[in-house]
């Protein structure tokens, strides 16, 4: 099997496996309770954050955990919502974000809050002037993704920074869910970014955790309310054997981060090389430094991209039509559409999102295969 | 910057006449503790100054350790170069290029210990003050207040060069002004007492107690750790736990409720000083502060320090707690003081304690209680173990819990 879908979600690592199960069996104390056993899943609690705050270089108080990236956006967006919405209700996000953020909004809108829908250039990329313009004296949250899902562009996130320094008292909040351990921090965390999502099964961490950056000195309204877990913030007993098993996925990544990040770099270039070379394919993602090492989004023209998706299941290789969480519906990308790509190549668009685990044998069968799709359908169409 | 050796200078113990022969070994001592574990140092202890050569040995990390030294006034990395001239023009060059920024003022100062040397004080601080005036350009001249004061010192077996001076944490050297009992307790003030009766010179031993089960084990890690943080200015110190539960429980169910907390502090100070006697320890210190809480009124310290007549210093008395606070910052013990795990003084803290206790009536209360078998029982029940300087006991690295990370 040749899993290429790596932007929906990753297979569990056996060894972060290991400490799941280890957890779940020998420490599943509540890290609440007073007692040694409790006080040893609190160790380990606060072990993990800290291996994690260490190695996004920030402090443990500013990491909270979640049940994911979805929780993680709702909160950041919500909670900021409640929290400033006498300083005003006006939030500015971008046409492209996760549904998680989207939905999010219009839930919001609904309650009476002004939303700005940022356009993005025909590649795909958020402009910054645009940031500034939207910019009014109610704004009180500014949500923009770090890596696009869809077609993997690195939206300009350090320039935004940059013009939103004027403007302190606005959240900054970045989805980086698709981000992290690609080497690419340095375009996204830095000093004015307030909020960062981060989901832990998009790096080989089990389901249903994530976490979330939330600077020191900024404040946000409760999420979940409770017994008082995460600073009161996000009750509910911690999930310890998914957050120390997040700690050690998320190290595992991080330890070879540099070289992983250019081994799925050159196989895109493989890929991209040979569409490049075909006819009546769309590229998406070219291989810039703009845009994230592991997401190839392509275009067969005249083929509907779940039919290629079918196409690739004969030949034991899953990939996806563009996002896994839009793609059942049928609908076309909200990416391309944005990018005001032609509906008719929109619909034929799919994704091939890569990882550490993928090797150079991999994409030449991969190729290999799309060779084969490519023709069949060029003859029948 | 490849530096050779670290130049000490002492602090005020230049003005210790004939006790300076004591201080400077104790300095050393001292010194070669704090360093223990950097391999292939020479420590070399001179009258008015000592020379650390590195031979090879981390320089930065010499350096942290040799910043929580008391006694030291200031140092200096140096590089000791060969008595070529050239030699000394090259690499006094690149010092200052490494620590030169625009604007900056510097001057050449000599040191000829070795009157052989082919060229005097006046033609080295010359010929090399004009040498780096030319190779670097814009750099000023200034006699008086340089920025940048490159030290030249012509010894027998080469050159010393150093141009940054660094400040140490002044004091006298730990043990010189021999050993005294801390009451530490885990809160904000005694770490920060212990601190400044360690830079005048006191070598500390720490006495905790502690009231199992209304304390926890948390809370004895907390002080154990906060003496590690206290032994990275002197080395080693001595934990000393005493067993305080009986003694709080039957005082709680004999005596007024508004004395508990007068004679409980008079049992503390009682233990503190047999275990100062055991100890050959001159005195005692601790963090109170005048008025701070109910049993540091003035009123409260008669009461209370009546049981002897040791003395008793409290090196933070005059000190507003924002100024306390600041010092424990400094020395790292403020985020551990701050832990909520309730030492003994706040699980049986009545809740209107007296203010103006009578100390009469504490006297006459106390006598109902067999003092004698209470101390000697709580005395029994002593523990002791060294801290090293900035051991943990709270997070252990639990090897389990980094075997699942």
């Amino acid at each position: 099997m040749i899993y290429f879908d790596n932007s929906a979600t990753t297979k569990v690592n056996s060894e972060v496996l290991n400490t799941y199960n280890k957890v779940s069996t020998d420490f599943y104390g509540n890290p609440s309770s007073l007692h040694k056993y409790g006080e040893k899943a609190f160790q380990l609690l606060t072990s993990s954050r800290q291996q994690i705050a260490e190695l996004l270089k920030v402090k443990p108080s500013e990491i909270f955990f979640t049940s994911g990236g979805t929780e993680g956006n709702n909160w950041i967006i919500k909670g900021t919502a409640m929290e400033k919405r006498v300083f005003g209700k006006h939030i500015i996000t971008t046409s492209i974000e996760h549904p998680a953020v989207i939905n999010s909004v219009k839930q919001l809108e609904k309650l009476g809050y002004e939303v700005t829908y940022l356009p993005v250039d025909k590649n795909g990329f958020v402009r910054p002037e645009d940031v500034k313009q939207a910019i009014r004296k109610d704004t009180i949250l500014v949500s923009i993704m770090a890596v696009n899902n869809e077609i993997g562009t690195i939206q300009p996130i350090n320039e935004i920074s940059e013009i939103l320094t004027e403007y302190p008292t606005v959240h900054f909040h970045v989805d980086a869910v698709q981000a992290i351990g690609k080497n690419l921090e340095d375009q996204y965390m830095n000093d004015r970014v307030d909020f960062m999502t981060f989901s832990g099964h998009k790096f080989h961490a089990p389901r249903g955790v994530g976490f979330v950056y939330y600077k020191e000195g900024k404040r946000i309204e409760d999420f979940m309310t409770g017994g008082g877990q995460e600073a009161g913030q996000r009750s509910g007993t911690e999930n310890t054997p998914a957050i120390a098993a997040m700690a050690k996925a998320l190290r595992m990544l991080k330890e070879h981060e540099d070289s992983s990040a250019k081994q799925q770099l050159e196989l895109k270039k493989m890929l991209v090389d040979h569409l490049e070379d075909m006819n009546n394919v769309t590229i998406f993602s070219p291989v810039t430094d703009k845009y994230a090492p592991n997401i190839i989004c392509f275009a067969l023209h005249g083929v509907r991209g779940e039919t290629i998706v079918h196409a690739f299941e004969e030949y034991d290789i899953y990939i996806s039509t563009t996002s896994a969480c839009s793609s059942k519906k049928g609908v076309e990308s909200g990416t391309l559409k944005a990018m005001q790509v032609p509906e008719n190549i929109a619909t034929s668009a799919v994704r091939v999102s890569l990882d550490d685990t993928n090797t150079k044998e991999e994409m030449l069968l991969f190729i290999n295969a799309l060779d084969e799709i490519y023709n069949h359908f060029q003859i029948l169409n | 910057m490849n530096y050779t050796e670290i130049m000490v200078r002492y602090g005020e113990l230049s003005t210790k006449g004939k006790n300076r022969k004591d201080f400077i070994s104790r300095l050393n001592g001292n010194v070669t503790k704090v360093l223990n574990g950097i391999d292939n140092l020479s420590i070399r202890p001179h009258r008015d100054r000592m020379h650390i050569q590195l031979n090879g040995a981390d320089y930065k990390e010499v350096m942290s350790r040799l910043q929580k030294v008391f006694g030291i006034q200031t140092f200096s990395p140096s590089i000791k170069v060969s008595r070529d001239f050239e030699e000394v023009k090259k690499v006094a060059l690149e010092m200052m290029k490494e620590i030169y920024t625009e604007g900056m003022s510097f001057k050449v100062n000599t040191k000829r210990s070795d009157h052989n040397y082919e060229l005097d004080t006046n033609e080295i601080n010359l010929q090399l003050g004009d040498y780096i005036y030319t190779e670097i350009p814009g750099i000023a001249v200034e006699m008086r207040k340089p920025d940048i004061k490159l030290l030249v010192e012509v010894r027998g077996d080469g050159i010393y060069l150093s141009n940054q001076v660094i400040k140490g944490a002044g004091g006298l050297p730990v043990g010189t002004a021999g050993k005294a009992e801390l009451m530490l307790s885990g809160g904000i003030d005694s770490p920060v007492a212990g601190f400044l009766a360690m830079k005048r010179g006191v070598e500390l031993e720490m006495v905790h107690f502690y009231s199992p089960p209304y304390t926890s084990e948390n809370a004895l890690k907390k002080a154990k750790e906060l003496t590690g943080k206290l032994a990275a200015y002197s080395g080693p110190i001595k934990f000393i736990s005493v067993p305080f539960t009986e003694i709080q429980e039957t005082i709680k169910s004999e005596l007024p409720e508004g004395y508990l907390m007068t004679i409980q502090r008079r049992f503390m100070m009682r233990l503190t000083d047999l275990i100062r006697k055991n100890n050959d320890g001159l005195a005692i210190f601790n963090g109170e502060a005048v008025g701070q809480v109910a049993s540091q009124t003035l009123e409260s310290m008669v009461a209370i320090n009546e049981v002897t007549n040791t003395p008793i210093l409290r090196p933070v008395s005059n000190m507003d707690k924002t100024e306390i606070i600041k010092i424990a910052e400094d020395i790292d013990t403020f985020d551990l003081s701050v832990q909520p795990y309730e030492d003994c003084c706040t699980v049986f803290a009545p809740p209107s304690p007296k203010t103006r206790p009578n100390l009469e009536k504490a006297i006459k209360f106390e006598s109902e209680l067999d003092i004698d078998g209470l101390v000697q029982r709580s005395l029994a029940g002593v523990t002791e173990t060294i801290v090293m300087p900035n051991e943990t006991f709270l997070d252990e690295k639990d090897e389990e819990i980094s075997d699942l990370l």
